[in-house]
Formats: C-alpha cells, structure tokens, sequence
C-alpha cells in the first residue's frame, strides 16, 4: 500500500511536468501542424538557463525569468527559422527543428560542457512536505505538481477566457477566416510557439533540479514526449493530459516491479529452465522491459487506434 | 511535355559512372597513409547506408529517424555469422556475408516496415523514431545478442587466404568496401529505373493519384523499406567487418541522425546526391573532429543552413550551374562569387574563433587559458580575443549580407536571359 501511494504520487508529479511538455508541442502542433523535433532541447535550455540565473539571483527569480527567456528565444526561431522553411512543406519545418535540437544539444556541450550541471533543489523547498506510511514525501515534489496544476487551470482560462485565447482557438481550425477578420494569424501562431516554448522552458526550471540537468537529458524526454502526443492523439489537449499521466503511472511502477514470465509461470507450478526457447525473454523482468514499454505502447497504439486515446484525425 | 526518346547509349552516365569506379580504385594508391584509408572506407560504407536511406527520404518521401535499425541488426546479424563461421558452425566466405547483413536489414523491414509505412509523412517520421527508441532499448535488454555495453567484437580473418587475400590488411577491406559500393549504388540506381521505383516517385508526389491509378501505396512504401532495409543491412555488415565490432550505438539515436544529415546536406532530390552527402559529413567527422572538439556544432550549423537556405542540398547547387554553363554565362557569377567567398571567409573564421574561444573557455578557462587559433596564441580570459572574434562575426555578417545579395542581383539577371533564350 505504501509503495503504491508514493508509486502513485511519484508519477502523477512525473505525469503533470510530461502534461507541461506535451502540451506545448500539442498546442503548437494543431495549430502549425508543426511537429517540433526541439521542444525537449527548450526543456533542456530552461534547466541551463535556470542554473545559471539562480546562480547570479537564486531559485525564484530563475523561476520566473528562464521561462520567459526561452520563450523569447522559441518566438526567435519561429520568426526566424521555421517561418522561412514553412514554405518547403512540413518535411522541411520537420527537418529544421530536428537539426535545432541537434545544434541546441552541441551549444550546450560548448557552453555548459558535456558533464552534468549542479543545479540543485533551493533549501527553502529542501525537505519532507509529509510522512505517509514511513516514507518522508520531499515538498519539493508537491511544488513541482503545484506549479504543473497552476500552469494547467492558467493555459485552460488563456484558450477559453481571454481574447487571445478565443483567436487562438478559431486559428486553429480557420485560419483564413480569421485572417480575413483582421487578426495577424502569424504573429499569434509567433506568440503561440513562443509560448509553447516557454511552458517547455518552465518545465525544464522545475524539472532540472528535481532529475538531472545534463546535456543528454533532451535527447531523454523527446522521445516520451512524442510518445505521450501520439498515444493522446495529435493536437488533443485532453489526450495528451491522460497519455501524460498514463505514461507516468506506466514508467514509475514499471521501473519498481521484479516480476517476470519465469516467475508467473512458477506461480502456476510450470517450471522454465534456461533451456527453454527463447528463455532470455521470458525471463526478463518487468523493470528491465521498463524502457521500451513506452515505445512499445506507441507502436501498439498506431496499429491498433492511430488516432490515438482522444483525437480526432489520423496522421 | 516529357516525350518519349530512344537514346542509343547514354555517354554522359557511363562516364560519370566509370570515374566514379576509378576514382574509388586509384584513390588508395595517391593517399597511401592509413589515416585517409580509414576515412575512404567510412566513406565507403557511407555510401551505400546512405544511398539506402535515400530510397526513403529521396525517391519514396519518407522521413525516417530510425534507419540505423537496419544496418544496425544487419551489423549483428554479421557479426554473429562471422563468429559462427570461426567456431565452424558453417561456411561461407567473408567477402560475401554482408548479404547476411542484408538479409537480416529486408527481414527486419518486413517485420516493422507493414507497420510503419500505413501512412508517409510526420506519423512515419514519429513511428520510426519510436522503432528506433525501441529496438536501441531492447538492445540494452539482451545482453546475449547485443553484447551489452561491450558490444560484440570479431576477428574478420578466417581460416586460409584465398589468392592472397585474408582481409588482414586494411587496404584489402577498403577494396571490399568499393567493391560493394559500386555493386549497390548500381543496384540502386538501377531500382530507380525500375516500375517500382518510378511508382515510389508517383507515391511520394501525389499518393492519391497513386490510388486512383490502382497503385497500393502502403504496398509501394512497404517494398521500398524493405529493399532499402535491405542496402541499410549490407552497409552494416561491412561496417562490422571494417570495426571488427558491433556495439549498440549501431542502432542507436545518434547513428539514424548521422545519416539523415548526411542524406540531406549532400541533396535528397538526386541520386548522387547521398554520395556528396557522405563525402562531405564523414570528412567533417573525421577530418574536422581530428581538429576540434565543437566539429558537430559546425555540422549542425551547416545542415540548418541547407536546410534553410539550399533544401536541394550541395548535389541541387551544382546542378543549378549546368545550364548557365551550357549558356556561357559563368563569366557573371565569377565576381560575385569571388566576394561572397571572401565576405563568407571573414564571417567563418568569425564564428570558427568564436565557438573556439567558447569551447577552450567552458572547458579549461580556470587551468590553462592560453590557446593558439589560426597561429594566434593568446590567453581566453584576456578580453582582446572576445573582441577580435565578436568584429570579425559582426562585421563578416554585415560585408557577406551585401556579397549575397550582389549574388542574389547576378542570378536573377541570369535567370532572365536563360528565359529570354528559351523563349
């Protein structure tokens, strides 16, 4: 029960700074039909641009200022960059964000160096927040599903209360027509990229300390941020919500369980000896399957649902 | 309208063809240090994986980030046979096992390839990148094939040369390499030729009018990646007979990238576009990465360039200059040229000092700040190099900025006395 409780904590935190990466690159996605192979390397340039402003002005201020730096900077390469290859088709917008991660990953070796940052939890958030069972909680967890859940309800009340939000909506299925109303579509679809990014940034702030800031970390978590997109459906908010908090359940508890065919087959009373075909497989236990299970599920999902749990169109 | 012509011999491509075979024949014999043998016969291997991955991106239109998955488990399924032959398991020559290699890539784009190919596009781009994700994760997982962390390693010698050749020395493996190369890239180019190939075109340009002329597009997209998984496999065996090893990074992330970017920059659009790929990026890894460390910034900044700026790739740059050369009109380019290559000069060795001092600085700034560049020795913590570097960078951007555009006014002049001529 203890081991479930904190399982089930830990992943809902993990599942949440997913959500805050996924639904940037959703966002972004359905409205540019852009898929951005970078949006993990602004995750990693927000932990870098945190370290090293919390290294000159401390935790808070990096809190507020990295997101809006990399923000800044996302706004930049939307002007800039995939304004310019947009007209050469998706393939080229595609390609363009895949050699920017490529060449925010070789920055980072060149500023930071290829080992990685000590860039650590502030001591005002170091600490237990709770006692369940006999495992000490660390606040600095709850901060992190603080922090996700505030940025949730806000993105939730930009798209559905705010005006920007309501042209935002209407670009993303009429483009034209907003265009025609007078509304300068690609400076809100600059603003929206600046934004995505910007969650991105905020996500790597408070993600760095809490795992690892390192130049590899990038290279991580796109991959499993792409996943979540997928298995939610493309361009669903909603979708990439639960396939967040799916793929979060899913690495967490998998990670902890030593379970494996072998050991459920014995539980039956059927003995598999290492001669058995293929006994390197069946003995494998969950844990160590841990990594490919969301891989896994992704290819299972585009055969069996493409459009993934909550979208509404293929591919 | 494209008409039908009868062309009794094509001279131009057997030309093309046959220096390419004596380029790669004569070549070891002018650079005979081992350093440019083991750069040609990386080039070598580059090729063919290249070419491969091309039947995808170029002729069929599929991006694809996880293509090191066939010459990957090519490069395994090699290794293991070749190990098996030692032990005597069974026999067959070693000049031949890449097609081992190949057989595994085919046999492995049968398996993820129905899969994959349902849809083209961004969903193939993901679903490729999660195969790739999955099959280096499972790498890690069986330890027994994949070796682990070590890899698995060979010894490419076995039992009695055969007229002399053991595949000992390295030249004669560079010689198998070319030998396999030129074999595929014919191979290759003669697919392109094929029914199959021209309907890989068709499917890449307008897959709904593929379907309406009664064409299966997944049916076309799934044969091309298992014919190029295929190519992938053979170019991952002779890599592994090349290294004598095989280690996961074969399958990995960073090898799908490498020949994406190699593909690209040499020009997806043109057959030989891949080859000028592999030339340029294995010089650059090798030749420039002897040199300094930030050599795959420079690669990355060139392919974001190439891809900004000239999506056709150095192969759709020269092509441009056939007909102005046809029309005699060279002569207006040579001075523009000659200016942005000068401008382009000193904003290179701006940004070449920059991304140096960068690099020595974050590295070592504290233990041993003096650095020599360009025969200049200097101190990185000093302010003067910063300076030099930012007025070099700055100032080479503003003087190129004109130089381009000079070589923007130049073209547009030719382009309307070429239209003017076909008029």
């Amino acid at each position: 029960m203890e081991f479930f409780l904190i399982s089930m904590l830990n992943s809902l935190s993990y599942g949440l700074l997913l959500f805050m990466l996924s639904s940037g690159l959703t966002i972004i996605f359905s409205m540019m039909g852009v898929l951005n192979f970078a949006h993990a390397s602004f995750y990693m340039i927000g932990a870098y641009f945190a370290y090293q402003i919390s290294g000159w002005l401390g935790f808070w201020p990096a809190l507020a200022v990295a997101p809006l730096l990399v923000g800044a900077f996302g706004m930049v390469v939307e002007r800039y960059g995939l304004r310019t290859v947009h007209k050469f088709g998706h393939v080229a917008e595609l390609l363009f964000t895949f050699g920017l991660a490529y060449l925010i990953e070789e920055a980072v070796h060149l500023i930071w160096g290829r080992s990685s940052v000590p860039y650590g939890v502030p001591p005002s958030l170091d600490g237990a927040a709770f006692t369940l069972f006999s495992t000490d909680y660390p606040i600095y967890r709850v901060f992190m599903m603080a922090v996700s859940v505030s940025m949730l309800i806000g993105i939730y009340l930009t798209l559905t209360r705010s005006r920007i939000g309501l042209v935002i909506q209407a670009a993303l299925t009429h483009p034209q027509t907003v265009e025609t109303l007078g509304h300068n579509v690609p400076r809100v679809f600059m603003l929206v990229f600046g934004g995505g990014s910007a969650l991105a940034g905020l996500a790597g702030v408070i993600g760095g300390n809490a795992f690892i800031t390192e130049p590899g970390m990038a290279a991580a978590v796109g991959p499993i941020v792409f996943v979540v997109v997928v298995v939610g459906g493309m361009g669903s908010l909603a979708g990439a919500f639960l396939a967040s908090l799916l793929i979060g359940v899913l690495q967490t508890f998998s990670v902890a369980l030593d379970y494996s065919v072998v050991d459920l087959f014995a539980k039956l009373g059927i003995a598999i000896g290492p001669d058995a075909p293929f006994a390197a497989l069946w003995s494998l236990t969950i844990s160590q399957t841990a990594p490919v299970l969301p891989y896994l599920l992704m290819v299972l999902m585009l055969i069996f649902r493409p459009k993934g749990i909550m979208g509404t169109r293929e591919g | 309208m494209a008409t039908l012509k009868y062309r009794p011999l094509n001279l131009g491509r057997w030309i093309v063809w046959s220096s390419t075979a004596l380029v790669m024949i004569v070549l070891p014999l002018i650079f005979t240090e081992g350093f440019t043998l083991t750069l040609m016969s990386q080039i070598g291997v580059g090729i063919i994986f290249a070419l491969s991955y091309n039947m995808l991106l170029g002729q069929g239109g599929m991006l694809s980030f996880g293509h090191a998955v066939y010459s990957g488990l090519g490069a395994y399924f090699t290794v293991h046979a070749i190990n098996l032959i030692t032990k005597g398991s069974f026999y067959f020559p070693v000049t031949l096992t890449p097609l081992i290699g190949g057989l595994a890539g085919a046999f492995f784009g049968v398996i993820f390839g129905y899969v994959t190919t349902k849809k083209s596009g961004t969903t193939f781009a993901m679903i490729s990148l999660g195969i790739g994700e999955m099959v280096f994760a499972c790498s890690l997982m069986f330890a027994g094939f994949f070796g682990g962390e070590a890899g698995i390693s060979t010894n490419r010698v076995i039992g009695n040369p055969f007229l002399g050749i053991s595949y000992g020395p390295a030249i004669q493996v560079y010689y198998l390499i070319v030998g396999w190369a030129l074999v595929c890239m014919v191979a290759m180019f003669a697919w392109t030729q094929t029914p199959l190939g021209r309907m890989a075109n068709a499917v890449r340009d307008n897959p709904e009018r593929a379907e309406f002329v009664g064409y299966d597009t997944h049916m076309v997209r799934f044969l091309t990646l298992v014919l190029s998984g295929f190519f992938a496999g053979i170019a991952g065996g002779l890599s592994c007979i090349n290294y004598e090893i095989v280690t996961a990074e074969n399958v990995g992330a960073l090898r799908s990238a490498g020949v994406l970017i190699a593909t690209f920059i040499g020009g997806a659009g043109f057959f030989f576009g891949p080859v000028i790929g592999s030339i340029v990026f294995f010089t650059m890894v090798t030749a420039v990465g002897g040199v300094t460390q930030a050599w795959a910034f420079y690669l990355g900044l060139l392919f974001l360039l190439i891809v900004l700026y000239a999506p056709g790739g150095f192969a759709s740059l020269i092509v441009m200059h056939v007909p102005v050369i046809k029309a005699r009109l060279m002569r207006r380019l040579w001075r523009p040229y000659a200016a942005a290559l000068a401008t382009g000069l000193v904003l290179l060795a701006g940004l070449v000092s920059m991304v140096e001092i960068t690099y020595h600085y974050s590295l070592e700034a504290g233990t041993n700040p003096a650095m020599k560049l360009f025969g200049f020795a200097f101190n990185v913590t000093d302010a003067e190099p910063w300076a030099v570097a930012t007025v070099l960078l700055v100032g080479g951007f503003i003087i190129s900025r004109f130089a381009w555009n000079a070589v923007g006014r130049a073209w547009s002049d030719i382009l309307h006395v070429l239209q003017k001529q076909s008029a």
